[in-house]
């Protein structure tokens, strides 16, 4: 789907309102008498066009979210997805990236416990710290067929890892923790379930909603789908002892 | 739980050289660390051996309860000589685990960070073990628990490292440390050699360094390289309030866009520090 697509799905008039470069931000609706809390309406914020995420772009995006969390509706916070990596500049980096992105992240929770249930929807690319800041803060992060998800670019995985390309590529068939691409990140957990584009999309994403506000699934849906087999009982063990102890 | 304690290193130990179970065991009170899931229970990547590649019993984490300055803590220490400290499925679980204790206790939680970020031959099993942790440290702040992070070691704090190191209460920092997201080696392979040597150590260090980080705010503390060092610096921080709320998070969104508009336009650390 694209994007003027999902805008639509979601009774966006004008087509979400630029916040900045490869940002959008705006308020949609999931439809009267869906199985939605509050009044239907959905604060939208969108990272797109394939823009990496930088400095720039991770303070716009927090400062949107902030002043959503203060406002005293309860509607939720839906995050569209569309982008690269964090931006791998000198200048990035000199800034304190990690902090931008962090504060995002924190801003993303923060305003699901302030009473914003926030979602996540992957409907193209996104990666490493791009990814960890935005879609996989939100409380459930959903994603259209075709998007395209991955931690790193080959060519840095190669020189970090100091295997070859080749090498790398022979992986990606067999190894559901290594290999790029969305069913690995399903089986993994990190994403929760892929939405219908032949179905009306707001109405997925008001059930998807629904489902939010317990605790964090996604090392339990890694076990269940054969992605991560020992995540959920060694969290689980270290958590118990501890507090038994 | 594993209670054999090895010798108390040195209070001179230096922090960049020594190992996970070596800082533990200097920073907290003698004989108090007591170690969840050690090595001994041999939880192992289930990942690595589809790589040829060896694993290690405790899979690049220590994580346990101690006391620190009297006070009860949790800790978790990343080896950075396993994988630079990388963090995988297993690695990744055990930190989350210990974040879930900390807030279900509200009990202060330490974090000495050894790590090049997530472990990329499980990238995607490591990626989410992030946002788990990231998750969980943050439910653990809100319950009100504080979370300090010590950086110091041998292979910096970088990937998704650096965004647990960012959510954390207040960090401490030593000159030896480093801090991004992306590595020198990432950037340069992404960008080109003109963008980023990574070779040139004074611009890693400049631009990533501990020093620099505490110069314009992303650390708190400023340790030696010493255990004594790091030591007195973690019980300063843990004597601060720390609540994390909405109006915190305010602060920090001034702070952040007064950086960036104050030093956006600088590309080099010299330029920057002339103008704090």
């Amino acid at each position: 789907m694209t994007l003027a697509e999902i805008l639509q799905s979601l009774l966006f008039a004008d087509g979400g309102v630029p916040l900045g470069s490869g940002l959008i931000t705006g308020l949609g609706h999931l439809g009267v008498g869906e199985p939605a809390r509050g009044d239907g309406r959905i604060h939208v914020l969108g990272v797109v066009d394939g823009v990496e995420l930088g400095v720039e772009q991770a303070i716009a995006l927090s400062g949107r979210v902030l002043h959503i969390a203060e406002i005293a509706d309860d509607a939720p916070i839906l995050m569209l997805l569309d982008c690269r990596a964090q931006c791998k500049t000198r200048r990035d980096e000199l800034l304190g990236l990690n902090e931008y992105l962090a504060h995002l992240a924190k801003a993303l929770m923060v305003a699901d416990q302030e009473g914003h249930r926030t979602a996540g929807l992957l409907y193209g690319g996104a990666a490493a710290g791009a990814l960890i800041a935005t879609g996989l803060a939100t409380s459930v992060l959903v994603a259209l067929p075709g998007a395209t998800p991955e931690v790193m670019d080959f060519a840095s995985m190669a020189r970090v890892t100091k295997l070859s390309l080749d090498a790398l590529q022979q992986k990606t068939d067999s190894m559901v923790a290594f290999a790029p691409g969305l069913g690995n990140l399903v089986r993994i957990g990190g994403v929760c379930t892929i939405l219908r584009p032949e179905q009306p999309l707001a109405s997925q994403i008001a059930a998807v909603l629904l489902c939010t506000g317990g605790g964090d699934e996604r090392d339990r849906l890694g076990l269940q789908r054969q992605g991560r087999p020992k995540a959920a009982s060694i969290a689980r063990r270290v958590a118990a002892d501890i507090v038994n102890g | 739980m594993r209670r054999d304690h090895p010798p108390r290193p040195p209070e001179s130990l230096s922090w960049f050289e020594a190992s996970a179970r070596q800082r533990i065991a200097a920073l907290v009170d003698t004989d108090s660390f007591a170690e969840e899931l050690g090595p001994e229970q041999r939880e192992t990547s289930p990942h690595l051996g589809g790589f040829d590649l060896p694993v290690q019993f405790d899979d690049g984490i220590v994580v346990g309860r101690a006391m620190l300055g009297g006070r009860p803590v949790l800790i978790a220490a990343q080896e950075g000589r396993f994988m630079g400290g990388s963090i995988g499925e297993v690695h990744g679980a055990k930190l989350t685990g210990l974040l879930r204790a900390a807030g279900t206790l509200r009990r202060d939680t330490v974090i000495l960070f050894d790590t090049g970020g997530v472990r990329l031959q499980e990238a995607n099993a490591g990626e989410v073990a992030v946002a788990e942790i990231l998750r969980a440290l943050v439910a653990a702040r809100l319950a009100g628990a504080r979370v300090i992070g010590l950086i110091g070691g041998r292979a910096g704090c970088f990937g998704g490292g650096s965004l647990i190191a960012a959510c954390c209460s207040s960090l401490v920092v030593s000159e030896q440390a480093r801090i991004g997201v992306s590595g020198p080696e990432v950037i340069e392979s992404s960008r080109g050699v003109e963008e980023f040597d990574s070779m040139d150590r004074a611009l890693v260090w400049r631009t990533m360094g501990g020093k620099h980080r505490y110069l314009i705010g992303g650390a708190d503390h400023f340790a030696l390289d010493t255990a004594a060092s790091f030591r007195a610096a973690a019980r300063r921080a843990l004597d601060q309030s720390c609540q994390l709320t909405l109006a915190t998070l305010r602060r920090e969104q001034t702070r952040l866009e007064t950086r960036f508009a104050a030093l956006g336009s600088f590309s080099d650390a010299p330029a920057i520090w002339a103008a704090l």
